[in-house]
């Protein structure tokens, strides 16, 4: 087969099983990626999971393009990130058209009251899940709360406290 | 589909004339990707992480999508697979203006990721044993939490602040972060105990 049709394939499988995001889909990468097509060794794995931790993106899409430019050069790489993209973006649409005609049915708003609170249950949750492997020491708690207070009382712009803490983070370890 | 188009809110508020619809519509495009460009550039840490920088950008400062809407989407693009920054962006996107606006705000949030791993590809940067790098993140990653409280706080305020609220975000904490239970069954039930619930509120 196609070299760039296998990486493509192969991705759009990931991307379309891909529930949980993040870290949940790691199995599944390395399943595919390592010991199915064995692209990557194991060792080359876990840097890409380093990689993507320190890289902006989804995890998927770092892994992606990773794999594709190794295997198949720059196609290889568009094919990949396109390959994990590719079922989410189709299925949000179809989503989003039947979402926006029901959205004020009675029904939905009685079923989305349930789900708001669940949702910021769910988003606290990973703010917990974040702080394990977040909070080190009592400094890394003190920058914490420095940006609690930066974008809640001062109101300052989320990316600039995420520059501020990089800066921090350089000046204290 | 006549619902849609009235969420063209850009359209309708500033009041411009037909032929300058273009030049809106195109500057609102660009506005956009250039958005969904440094949420992209800037979600460190995992998807819940961008969840503060839409939050500021789409709902706080352009106002293109109310927050109820907001955490809506966040419940839809966890039923769905895929990342949830990815899945969001699209749905804002489309929401927005429509197949083009999804295929714009996807690219624009995928793309700064995919520079980024190429840069690294190409060049065989050892990113990771960079000490300075290593640092930065010690303090970034701390920096995510403290946005996400903060985001919490923020969707938080306008809701109801009944007791039957609070034990049901604290349960869903409890059921996620020490029963491991997975997002999409969380959403399924709640939304099935809302519809059992909340029925009679609305009228049902």
């Amino acid at each position: 087969m196609n070299i760039i049709l296998e990486i493509f394939i192969t991705f759009v499988k990931i991307g379309g099983f891909s529930f949980g995001g993040g870290l949940a889909m790691l199995p599944l990468i390395e399943k595919e990626v390592v010991i199915n097509h064995q692209w990557l060794t194991a060792k080359e794995f876990v840097d890409i999971i380093a990689i993507a931790e320190m890289t902006p993106g989804p995890i998927a899409i770092n892994t992606s393009t990773f794999v594709g430019y190794k295997v198949a050069g720059y196609p290889g790489a568009l094919a990949g990130s396109i390959g994990v993209t590719i079922v989410s973006f189709i299925l949000v649409i179809l989503v989003a058209r039947y979402f926006l005609r029901v959205k004020d049915a009675k029904e939905t708003k009685a079923v989305f009251e349930g789900i708001r609170p669940a949702v910021l249950g769910m988003i606290l949750s990973a703010g917990i899940s974040v702080g394990k492997t977040a909070f080190i020491d009592y400094k890394s708690v003190l920058i914490s709360l420095l940006v609690l207070f930066s974008i809640n009382r001062l109101k300052l712009h989320p990316i600039l406290s995420i520059l501020g803490a990089g800066v921090l983070g350089t000046l204290l370890y | 589909m006549t619902k849609k188009r009235k969420s063209y809110r850009i359209f309708r508020n500033n009041g411009v004339g037909y032929s300058k619809k273009g030049i809106e519509a195109m500057k609102d495009l660009i506005k956009l990707f250039s958005i969904f460009f440094r949420i992209g550039a800037f979600t460190l840490g995992g998807g819940y992480a961008m969840i503060p920088l839409i939050q500021e950008e789409i709902v706080e400062k352009n106002k293109w999508i109310e927050e109820d809407e907001f955490m809506d989407v966040i419940a839809l693009s966890q039923t769905i697979p895929g990342a949830l920054a990815i899945n969001s962006s699209t749905y804002v996107g489309y929401r927005m203006f429509g197949l083009k606006g999804a295929l714009l705000a996807c690219t624009a949030t995928i793309l700064p990721s995919i520079l980024m791993i190429l840069l690294i590809a190409v060049f065989f940067i050892q990113f990771h044993q960079m000490h300075a790098v290593e640092a930065a993140f010690k303090g970034i990653r701390p920096a995510v939490v403290a946005l996400i409280v903060g985001a919490v706080l923020k969707l938080g305020k306008n809701m109801p602040r009944t007791k039957r609220n609070l034990f049901w975000i604290l349960g869903v904490v409890v059921l996620i972060a020490f029963f491991r239970i997975h997002p999409i069954p969380i959403i399924i039930g709640s939304g099935l105990l809302g519809f059992v619930l909340f029925r009679r509120e609305q009228g049902l």
